[in-house]
């Protein structure tokens, strides 16, 4: 089982969640976050005085998948995040350990 | 039925001084939600507590002692009779109720009060604050009150209004003493942290709710109908309602003028049209016609508040190159433009003249900027002024209210 994050654009999170949803992946985690890579922020102004934003805002998007479907996952994501301009995101694959449902203690892959 | 008439009349200016006084009321209402949007979230309820506190002191110290010193009688309101009739002076009866008369009044005491809790935003700890504007309002504002509407001689040695002072509504008498009061607090409090840097630059610290400081604007820009149409005193002659249309439809184009110059004026420095700049030339109009909003015409008076938006815009820039720290430009927007409307009057007022508006507002600045300097002084020396540093970092809603204004990001 591996654990996808992706880190994508806010305003491509519909498309993203629908992609994801066209291949199967039931379920996602979706979380509001600011961060930069190689895209650099921009001067804001506010009465008069500059500053500089370094971050900008971003979504999160967490999904735990079975190993049979992660190249799947990534093509979808990467896809329908893409805008081709800078500041589009990226995707992490790590290993995931455990998973457990909550409502009925399923583990492991059935509790994906 | 010339009784009758005089009942009618009496009913009527009572009614509009009322009316109007709720409508100044309704302006602490504007302060709150302007200073509320331009601080940051976690100096929030403690600007809204101020807001509502220093309301509710002015009210009481007016009442207590302020205006008696302004107006002469005696503390507690104990010489206002309830029946204006019988509480006669100088053997004219009175054309409006005394209770109302007080009620007007008070309303300003509060406003003056109100541009103070502005400029000292999130770092002054709040019962200094409160402490200083009992002795504001029970004392500074009413003794220069006392001098100008009230007719008194200046400690014996002039009288203003021999002078040639004019002051409609109070650009001078109101907004630049709230604004010299303002000024001697922001000098000894110094400035946010974080707010200059070491190479002479200016940070920004935006505010936390752009919707609530627009709101408020436009309750002021409402409130102050009030404010300069009962300045009229009366509206039940064909002569006063005239005047008092005229008033309103004045008031309406400064705030106009003012709020466009002002926009075009970030526009044109910035390349972008900053809303905060808008909002702040809006009540710059607002100030500047106040102490003249009869004898101008509709395009005078949004001439005269166009000046005041452009020029508001320059004061708010220089006073952060001098390193005053005033974060919603009340200093700006009350103090330089009031004195600006007091320069105007003689523009379109035979009746007042240069010279007696510089004396009148050099004895408003002085006595005001004096005293308020003392008692924020002695303030500073006995229980201190300031918030700690980690109380200014964790936010003035936490060191003084215990309370925050926007607590489920955390709580939830």
């Amino acid at each position: 089982m591996k654990l996808i994050t992706a880190i994508v654009k806010p305003f491509k999170l519909d498309d993203v969640r629908e992609a994801l949803s066209d291949i199967g992946v039931q379920g996602i985690t979706v979380t509001e976050v600011k961060g930069f890579g190689r895209q650099k922020g921009h001067t804001e102004l506010y009465r008069g005085a500059e500053y500089v934003v370094d971050f900008l805002p971003k979504v999160k998007v967490d999904i735990a998948v079975a190993d049979s479907v992660v190249d799947q996952t990534i093509e979808a994501i990467s896809k329908s995040a893409n805008t081709g301009k800078i500041g589009d995101g990226k995707i992490f694959v790590s290993p995931l350990e455990q998973i457990v449902r909550i409502r009925t203690g399923e583990t492991g892959e059935e509790a994906i | 039925m010339e009784n009758q008439i005089f009942e009618l009349q009496y009913a009527l200016d009572t009614f509009y001084f009322l009316v109007c006084g709720a409508l100044v009321m309704w302006m602490a209402a504007g302060f709150a939600m302007l200073e509320a949007g331009l601080v940051r979230s976690k100096n929030t309820t403690e600007i809204l507590t101020k807001n509502v506190a220093l309301y509710a002191v002015s009210c009481t110290m007016y009442m207590v002692c302020g205006y008696a010193i302004m107006y002469g009688g005696d503390i507690l309101l104990s010489s206002i009779t309830g029946d204006g009739v019988a509480g006669a002076a100088e053997g004219e009866a009175a054309t409006y109720a005394p209770s109302a008369d007080f009620f007007f009044q008070v309303v300003f005491v509060a406003t003056a009060m109100s541009i103070v809790s502005g400029a000292v935003a999130e770092r002054m700890k709040l019962w200094a604050f409160l402490a200083f504007a009992v002795v504001m309002t029970g004392v500074i504002y009413p003794m220069e009150g006392a001098w100008t509407w009230g007719g008194s001689a200046v400690f014996g040695l002039y009288t203003l209004g021999d002078l040639g002072f004019s002051d409609f509504a109070g650009s001078g008498i109101v907004h630049m003493a709230g604004a010299s009061a303002a000024l001697a607090g922001v000098l000894l409090l110094g400035a946010r942290k974080g707010k200059y840097g070491e190479n002479g630059q200016i940070n920004a610290i935006p505010g936390a709710n752009l919707p609530l400081a627009t709101l408020g604007t436009f309750i002021l820009w409402l409130g102050w109908f009030g404010f300069n149409g009962g300045s009229v005193l009366a509206t039940s002659t064909v002569e006063s309602a005239n005047a008092v249309a005229v008033v309103f439809m004045n008031t309406n184009a400064a705030a106009a003028g003012g709020l466009v110059a002002a926009l075009i004026t970030a526009r044109v420095m910035f390349g972008k049209a900053d809303l905060t700049m808008a909002l702040n030339g809006a009540l710059a109009g607002l100030v500047a016609i106040t102490a003249e909003p009869s004898t101008p015409t509709a395009l005078q008076a949004t001439l005269f508040g166009g000046i005041g938006g452009i020029l508001v815009v320059f004061a708010i820039l220089t006073l952060d190159k001098l390193k005053i720290d005033d974060p919603v430009g009340a200093i700006s927007v009350h103090g330089v433009v009031g004195l600006l409307g007091l320069l105007l009057v003689p523009v379109t007022n035979d009746g007042s003249s240069f010279t007696g508006q510089l004396i009148g507002a050099a004895t408003i600045f002085i006595w005001v900027f004096g005293t308020s300097l003392i008692v924020w002084g002695v303030l500073k020396a006995t229980v201190g002024i300031r918030v700690s540093e980690e109380e200014e970092y964790e936010g003035v809603d936490l060191s003084e209210c215990g309370m925050e204004a926007y607590p489920e990001f955390t709580n939830k």
